[in-house]
């Protein structure tokens, strides 16, 4: 099943839903509406966890060398926004690229794992467009808050996958496409760090909860998007997810036109 | 104005302080007992590190040497996630095996309204009021790679116990006691701050949307004040309050 939150256009109200095959969802009242009748909102809520050089092919594209132990931060839910929804490249800028990610949706609590167990405390799987501004990369805490945590910057949806309806997740396609073009090609098979590894590692020094997201790394294949552009990320079996470029100018025009 | 967060019958309350120590209910009822505290807000926490002369003025050589090249041009910040959110009273287990462990007294400006790109001006109004932290952490020896493991253990930030209205504190001056075992062990002062409130309020609102609820450490000091399984350590600041915690070792937590 694929489970999403979402608003009714004008309604405060938030709405867990099961999708439907066709994307259109099911509220609990019994109502059915279609994908672009809601507002689509990040699937779950919890701590968001994000992985830096996690693909060998993208570590080496960016010159540096895979890292030994997982490079990992965070996000916040500023950051974060739904399908279909748009995110804002800053003025004056040289180079902004988006990131396809296998987002795992931790299910139970977890706090030393052991990877043989790992991928019971799974609940499922999402798609992330986890954006960086890297004009703004300064070498602390890198990749830092500017870079990685602005608002908008950080589609994640429609929705998330139960587990067991994907029957490997160290075996998928990951794509971007700008425009209807093709730009980003990978698999997970060549994350560096896997699901079962990243749980066990993080689960060894914090406690992780359900809702909590791993976003796990991209492969090679960036470039640069521009306002207008229209960004689809899709993780094979598990979702696409669709974003728009605007301008800080028409950001700001969506927002009063909202207000 | 203060007022705290406890847990009662398994529900979050607030509470105010009465006279003497004690505490009245939300429903008007006194609180007989010491409660359970949570920590004062549920919103994220951002945090900045490296806002403090004693640090700056210890790594200024280093700032020009790989991998930094040059000194950061921005705030430097980072996020204590809501498994490192903890109330006052509560027991946090340090790790054995991992090196030294530091308390971080320090301040927490807890946001009132929505803020985005505020100015330097304007900041201050976007504040609910204040409340103590204790920033813990292990030790850093590098400040390259974001410092999860060393900051975002359970527990690893307790706050509280009250949140006191902004009109309470001056956030240029405020002075930041931490106490260990019961003894003074550092002074922190907002005077050695590089980027006051206002300014880090300013510079965050910039490119995240701040959220009522939402709280930012502006500073810890030079990590001097190592704690271990055993002791007790308060953080305390004049007009907010006292907040303190014991430590047990996190294998005797099990």
């Amino acid at each position: 099943m694929k489970h999403a939150r979402i608003r009714l256009p004008g309604e405060a109200e938030i709405h867990a839903v099961l999708v439907n095959d066709d994307h259109s969802v099911q509220l609990a009242d019994g109502r059915r509406l279609a994908e672009d009748a809601v507002e689509w909102l990040p699937p779950a809520e919890g701590t968001v966890f994000a992985l830096g050089l996690n693909y060998a092919d993208h570590a080496a594209e960016l010159a540096f060398k895979a890292p030994t132990e997982p490079l990992v931060f965070l996000k916040s839910p500023a950051t974060l926004t739904g399908h279909r929804q748009v995110s804002v490249r800053p003025d004056n800028l040289l180079y902004m690229h988006y990131e396809c990610e296998l987002v795992v949706i931790i299910g139970k609590t977890a706090k030393n794992v052991k990877r043989e167990q790992a991928m019971d405390y799974v609940a499922g799987y999402s798609v992330c467009n986890d954006y960086a501004v890297r004009d703004y990369l300064e070498n602390y805490y890198r990749p830092n808050l500017r870079v990685k945590n602005r608002d908008t910057l950080t589609p994640i949806g429609p929705w998330w996958v139960d587990r067991d309806e994907v029957a490997n997740p160290a075996s998928l396609t990951l794509r971007t496409w700008v425009n209807g073009e093709l730009r980003q090609q990978g698999n997970t098979s060549d994350m560096v760090f896997d699901i079962p590894y990243l749980i066990e590692y993080l689960s060894s020094f914090m406690t992780l909860s359900p809702g909590d997201m791993i976003a796990t790394g991209t492969p090679e294949g960036l470039a640069d998007v521009v306002p207008g552009d229209e960004v689809i990320v899709e993780v094979e079996g598990v979702g696409r997810l669709v974003n728009h470029i605007v301008s800080e100018a028409q950001y700001a025009e969506r927002q009063a036109q909202t207000v | 104005m203060k007022q705290g967060r406890i847990v009662l019958d398994q529900q979050a309350r607030r509470v105010t302080p009465l006279a003497a120590g004690k505490l009245l209910l939300d429903n008007g009822n006194p609180l007989a007992d010491q409660p359970q505290w949570l920590a004062p807000v549920t919103g994220t926490v951002y945090g900045v590190a490296l806002n403090h002369r004693s640090l700056l003025d210890k790594l200024e050589a280093d700032f020009q040497q790989p991998p930094y090249q040059k000194a950061p041009a921005t705030p430097v910040l980072f996020i204590k996630p809501r498994n490192t959110h903890a109330g006052h009273g509560s027991t946090i287990a340090l790790p054995t095996q991992a090196g030294k462990v530091f308390a971080g007294g320090a301040l927490g400006v807890v946001i009132g309204k929505v803020a985005s790109k505020v100015e330097v001006e304007q900041a201050l109004e976007v504040v609910a009021g204040y409340t103590v932290v204790n920033e813990i952490s292990l030790e850093e020896s590098s400040f390259y790679r974001p410092a999860v493991k060393a900051k975002c253990r359970d527990g690893f930030c307790p706050m509280g116990p009250w949140l006191v209205d902004a009109a309470a504190l001056d956030p240029l001056n405020v002075e930041i006691r931490s106490y260990l075992n019961g003894q003074l062990a550092e002074t922190n002062h907002s005077r050695d701050w590089l980027r006051s409130v206002p300014q880090l309020i300013a510079a965050l609102s910039q490119f995240m949307t701040l959220q009522p609820g939402d709280l930012i450490i502006p500073a810890t000091p030079l990590r001097q004040l190592e704690i271990r399984p055993g002791d007790t350590v308060a953080v305390e600041i004049d007009s907010i309050g006292r907040l303190e915690n014991r430590l047990i070792a996190e294998e005797s937590a099990q």
